[in-house]
């Protein structure tokens, strides 16, 4: 028997669309006109809403929030294939894919302003709550496949996470869970290159992520994150895969994080300019745009009329949301348990009568 | 000699005292070593110590915390920093299993001296997941100690005490209160764990508190004390062991006890030190103990939501004038 000891190579990335724009027509997925604009219009539309709130959060309106620079194709991809009946569980980073999935911008600033009406998933959009402790929401997600499948459903869940989630115990149970019942997953690793100023080769010696799902047992490939065609073509794969019964996928999107971790963050503390320099080439927009305006799908005219539409929506949702922002003391008390128990009922006719003689910050 | 430093880095400077003093203390966790702590706290310490001594983790809880057990099993002295108490919770196990009952289980062979410590704590508007106080259920489990500082001088006073400690020891920082400034002593010194102080005087009532509400107590004693009602205000600073002298030593004084306490309401530590109090004084209390604590809701995450939830003066105040009748 040969001792030596197993080697994986490493693992090629998939990319359909090269950085001039360039498509592989032999790895394109079978999209029509219509739909790689929707997708354009999409990921501009993430872009526009990123930088808005970027500013609103700068001048005092919004929370702490992360920023999605760089990632639109990773974030819109990974969601294209999902119908309404599928569910995705989104990180703190998802804000574009949420957009996708049907939550109104005026809701997403809200959230991340801090108004408790921005938590709830609109009607009818299978999302999950995300989770701000790392990882935390992979195994429910996992949970939410095997009771599909229970109920002999045929529908998929799309979990979204970053490199450093990969770090922790929790998402590799989910991984081997999966792979074992064969739950009817996609896991989405959005490899961003950082997890805050940690960079991926102190997260894990091996230079691709994809390679631990092989470990699993789970079908896995590394895509270019920044390749809105690659990243549709894996994620239409591995939602059929799922849907079809023959267990979960695991996708590396390998994709970069070009702004801020969060709005608490500074980068320049840990990383040189040099090392953003080359993501501007492969803009996700940029190589799109340069594809579409080729084969005349969209001129060049009709994507900065695209831009300003949305920029446009951008401004109306935020007016929108200016009418909204009204905290409510009183709901501090909803939601703890379905129905209030009397100890809660007490304590909330105290705070509001307290709430009446003081004024909300005594 | 005394000069005026921060919070973070008294915290710093008795890391960095204990290391010099003691080659077998390191500091671990996410992000302290490249960028300096997420909170800043660990400010220099790559540069000064060297990788192998301030390490940076991957975002494994349960990994750092796990490592950090068995390195003090064998003899070294690992400060492991969660970035927030919340996300000890990933790594309960480690944290609540084998470092507190280490000692116990191998009927005496291996001790674990660790220290954790981190941000512990709403007040940040960072969600109810990460706004966790896990003081009143941590320390109901035997085997650990606990200390919460409320200034700069106990920070670093209580913490070098915690690193030389054969036991683990849980240090609950607040975010809130890293950028505060107080007078600390040039010179070495060490704080007791296990030791209240008193940091204010009166005879009317006793107000208990931990880390930051002592400041919230204090506040409010100042308010008080314009309408003639004087208050001791006692900041307990060790959790456990808990110093009840202090306390029934003031209570028999005073007659009236609050306990102000940023844990839920629900067997916090505002309810044991209740228990205690009313074991100890019965026949001193006027009134029943007051505890203020949290609403029992979830952190919200609206700042002036969060605000409204958390214990504050103006709830110290009125807890005040009701045990002491001053309605
Ligand atoms: C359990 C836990 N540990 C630490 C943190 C602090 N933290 C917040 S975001 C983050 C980095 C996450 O990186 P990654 O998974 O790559 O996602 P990204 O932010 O890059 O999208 C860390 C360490 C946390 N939120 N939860
Ligand atoms: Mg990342």
């Amino acid at each position: 028997m040969d001792t030596k000891p197993v080697q994986l190579d490493n693992i090629d990335v998939l990319q359909v669309l090269n950085e001039e724009g360039m498509v592989d027509t032999t790895k394109a997925p079978p999209l029509t006109h219509d739909q790689l604009r929707r997708l354009y219009v999409a990921m501009v539309l993430t872009r526009k809403f990123d930088s808005r709130m970027l500013a609103m959060q700068r001048q005092g309106e919004m929370g702490t929030f992360a920023p999605n620079l760089g990632q639109e194709a990773t974030q819109i991809g990974q969601v294209f294939p999902l119908t309404a009946d599928d569910w995705f569980a989104p990180s703190y980073r998802s804000f574009g894919a949420q957009i996708w999935r049907g939550w109104s911008m005026e809701q997403l600033l809200l959230l991340w302003a801090g108004y408790h009406e921005g938590f709830p998933p609109p009607e009818g959009v299978n999302d999950l709550p995300f989770s701000i402790v790392i990882g935390s929401h992979v195994l429910p997600a996992v949970g939410v496949a095997m009771g599909m499948a229970q109920k002999k459903q045929q529908h998929c869940v799309t979990v979204n996470f970053g490199d450093g989630a990969m770090s922790q115990g929790a998402v590799n149970e989910a991984f081997n869970f999966a792979a074992v019942y064969k739950a009817p997953c996609v896991f989405v690793c959005e490899n961003n290159g950082w997890a805050i100023s940690t960079p991926l080769q102190r997260q894990a010696a091996t230079e691709s992520l994809a390679v631990r799902g092989i470990g699993f047992g789970i079908p896995s490939i590394r895509v270019d994150g920044n390749d809105i065609l690659a990243m549709v073509a894996a994620t239409t794969t591995a939602a059929e895969r799922a849907r079809a019964g023959q267990g979960p996928s695991l996708i590396e999107a390998v994709t970069y994080r070009m702004s801020l971790h969060t709005t608490a963050d500074d980068p320049t503390v840990y990383r040189q300019e040099e090392h953003v320099d080359p993501w501007h080439q492969r803009c996700p927009l940029l190589r799109f745009e340069r594809y579409l305006n080729r084969e005349s799908i969209l001129t060049e005219d009709e994507c900065r009329r695209i831009a300003d539409e949305c920029e446009q929506r951008v401004l109306e949702a935020r007016a929108k949301f200016r009418e909204m922002a009204k905290a409510r003391p009183e709901e501090i008390f909803d939601f703890v348990y379905h129905t209030m128990p009397p100890e809660l009922i007490e304590q909330k006719k105290d705070y509001l009568s307290r709430l009446a003689r003081k004024g909300l910050n005594p | 000699m005394a000069r005026e430093i921060e919070f973070r880095d008294a915290l710093r400077e008795a890391m960095t005292e204990e290391m010099h003093r003691d080659e077998r203390v390191f500091l671990m966790g996410e992000e302290v070593a490249q960028y300096n702590g997420a909170y800043k706290v660990s400010r220099g310490m790559l540069e000064e110590f060297g990788a192998e001594r301030i390490i940076d983790t991957p975002i494994s809880e349960t990994g750092f915390s796990g490592l950090g057990i068995g390195a003090a099993m064998m003899g070294l002295r690992p400060i492991i920093e969660f970035m927030s108490w919340s996300f000890s919770l990933v790594s309960a196990d480690q944290v609540l299993n084998n470092a507190p009952k280490m000692l116990y289980m191998s009927g005496g062979q291996f001790g674990v001296p660790i220290v954790f410590r981190g941000n512990d704590g709403a007040g940040g508007q960072l969600g109810s997941t990460h706004s966790w106080c896990v003081e009143s259920m941590f320390a109901n489990v035997p085997g650990l100690k606990m200390i919460i500082p409320a200034f700069p001088d106990d920070a670093k006073g209580l913490l070098k005490s915690a690193i030389r400690d054969d036991d683990p020891v849980f240090c609950l920082e607040s975010e809130r209160l890293l950028s505060l400034k107080g007078e600390v002593p040039e010179e070495e010194y060490l704080t007791p764990i296990g030791e209240a102080r008193v940091r204010r005087t009166g005879n009317d009532c006793t107000i208990v508190a931990f880390g930051r509400p002592v400041h919230f107590a204090l506040e409010a004693a100042t308010e008080l004390a314009k309408s003639g009602i004087e208050c001791d205000v006692i900041d307990g600073r060790s959790i456990r062991p808990l110093d009840m002298d202090t306390i029934a030593t003031s209570v028999r004084k005073t007659n009236a006890c609050v306990v102000v306490d940023q844990s839920w309401p629900f067997a916090s530590i505002a309810s044991e030190i209740s228990a205690q109090v009313q074991e100890c004084c019965f026949d001193d209390l006027d009134n029943h103990v007051h505890r203020v604590n949290n609403d029992d809701v979830p952190a919200p995450y609206a700042t002036n939501l969060e605000q409204a939830m958390l214990p504050h003066a103006g709830k110290v105040i009125e807890a005040v004038r009701s045990a002491t009748y001053n309605l």
